[in-house]
């Protein structure tokens, strides 16, 4: 059987988390959410710890932890808080709560760098199941609130005047957030989620004329940089998910590089 | 018919009353324009009526399945998002390309839709933004300043556009401007806004008004000349030649 490969599902589960994170990261760019993203992957280190210490299903406990954790930054964010500082507070104390609380844990101290930096290759066919049903969550989401997330992102106000709710959009995207968040930590580890959200879209913008076009491109980087960084962490025995980002991180630097090119190709002649 | 109708708004934002007491209905096919002083509440206003902000006090009232075409006075687009003119229209619900085409026709555009949203010029990005607006089959359009930035023979044009939209589309407009030699000819009805309506009416008896006169002046901007005949202040019955007086 295919799956019995830990290699084939490795690949499996990076290409789904590059395909659900390249649009919620296209709006993660668009919104201007970066920092969001990063508090809220932060935040999923101690729903490891409380998870593993109630000895639930750590997806469920990232999952709850990063809902309760991007639900907050939301509500403040609309409360006119000093946003960039709030979200460092709060970024950085999820983290170091989420790790001296894993150090309470016996036994799970060795397994800290799996969940910092994820374990790719470790993933288990109900992992896999779990990732491939979050993405699938995800892009559906997306994709039924797009036109409405797409005008609240342009402009509050026309979203308003079109009777779209922006603060009913902004939930679904926090939702989406977390989600994500919490099927990736395995892929790719709380340090690193908010990469897999940025890099790509970043990547994808000078390519793209449309919302549309860069999301898609943005999921293909996702995906090639998944791809590429497995196969190349395995060959230069790596760490894979760091591996991962630094493809993705090498794709948007020759896409910056050769846009610069052109334009200066294009003025010069 | 009435489209909208605010009774006693008032709007309360960090501590400062920015609106009190405003009261306004909107019948449908007139043009409504709210001029006055900066930081009087226009925009405050116009973000109450399409729905962006809750009045801390008074209440809207509008007709069943109203439609508002809204067209900001600034509309930023994040530098980070592609959008060209086609994917712009399209928001936020999907037209066939068609309906695209005559809409950009329609506001005496070229066809721009492949171009960005971000390379468009002044005033064809103002265009494109009330093409957007009126995609929508408002009943009502609702304009901030929608002229800022334009030349002179631009915004004309664009109030132009304004009264041929009217005519064709039946919706009523309600718009804020500063321009108030514009505003004067082309409106069926001036509310003069400072925190409250200082006065409202026939664009010709609120340019009379003691209170338009006093945020005003009396000949700044021009926007008495169209109406100087009529001037009939009772300084002038006191001094018949105050010109002389002066000299």
């Amino acid at each position: 059987m295919m799956l019995d490969d830990f290699l084939i599902r490795a690949a499996l589960a990076g290409f789904g988390v590059a395909l659900a994170a390249a649009p919620l990261g296209s709006f993660v760019v668009w919104r201007r959410m970066a920092y969001f993203g990063d508090a809220t992957a932060h935040a999923a280190i101690l729903g490891v710890a409380l998870a593993l210490g109630l000895s639930v299903s750590v997806f469920a406990g990232a999952l709850v932890v990063s809902l309760l954790m991007a639900t907050a930054v939301s509500v403040l964010s609309g409360r006119g808080f000093a946003m960039d500082t709030m979200l460092g507070v709060m970024a950085h104390s999820a983290l170091a709560f989420g790790l001296v609380g894993v150090s309470f844990l016996s036994g799970v101290r060795i397994d800290l760098m799996a969940w910092l930096f994820g374990d790719i290759l470790a993933v288990s066919r109900g992992d896999l199941a779990v990732i491939w049903g979050g993405a699938a969550l995800v892009l559906g989401l997306l994709a039924w609130r797009w036109q409405a997330l797409l005008t609240a992102t342009l402009s509050p106000d026309l979203a308003h005047a079109s009777g779209i709710d922006p603060r009913r959009e902004q939930l679904v995207l926090t939702l989406a957030l977390a989600v994500v968040v919490a099927v990736a930590i395995k892929v790719v580890g709380v340090l690193l989620i908010a990469a897999m959200l940025i890099v790509p879209a970043a990547a994808a913008r000078p390519l793209a004329a449309t919302p549309e076009q860069m999301a898609a491109l943005a999921a293909l980087i996702g995906g090639v940089s998944a791809l590429g960084g497995l196969g190349a962490s395995f060959r230069l025995d790596t760490p894979t998910g760091p591996t991962i980002v630094c493809v993705a991180a090498l794709i948007f630097a020759g896409i910056m590089a050769g846009t610069g090119l052109t334009k200066i190709v294009r003025h010069n002649y | 018919m009435r489209l909208i109708a605010a009774e006693g708004l008032a709007v309360r934002m960090g501590g400062t009353e920015v609106l009190h007491d405003v009261s306004l209905t909107l019948e449908r096919g007139e043009i409504v324009t709210i001029v006055g002083p900066n930081g009087s509440g226009k925009s405050t206003l116009l973000r109450v009526l399409i729905g962006a902000l809750r009045p801390t006090r008074g209440r809207i009232t509008r007709a069943a399945g109203l439609r508002i075409g809204y067209v900001p006075q600034k509309l930023h687009i994040d530098p980070t998002l592609p959008m060209s003119v086609a994917r712009f229209l399209n928001l936020p619900r999907r037209r066939p390309a068609a309906a695209l085409r005559a809409a950009l026709e329609e506001a005496g555009l070229p066809d721009l839709r492949d171009r960005q949203m971000a390379d468009l010029s002044g005033g064809q990005f103002q265009r494109v933004l009330l093409a957007r607006a009126l995609l929508e089959r408002p009943d009502l359009l609702i304009l901030d300043e929608a002229t800022q930035g334009l030349d002179q023979p631009g915004s004309a044009a664009f109030y132009r556009r304004i009264a041929e939209v009217r005519q064709e589309m039946g919706c009523a407009v309600l718009m804020v401007s500063h321009e108030l030699h514009v505003v004067m000819s082309a409106s069926d009805r001036v509310i003069c806004l400072n925190g409250h309506v200082c006065c409202e009416g026939h664009p010709e008896i609120v340019a009379q008004a003691e209170e338009y006169r006093a945020l005003f002046g009396t000949g700044t901007h021009g926007a008495l000349a169209l109406y100087r005949h009529e001037h009939s202040h009772s300084h002038d019955h006191d001094h018949p030649q105050p010109h002389e007086a002066a000299e």
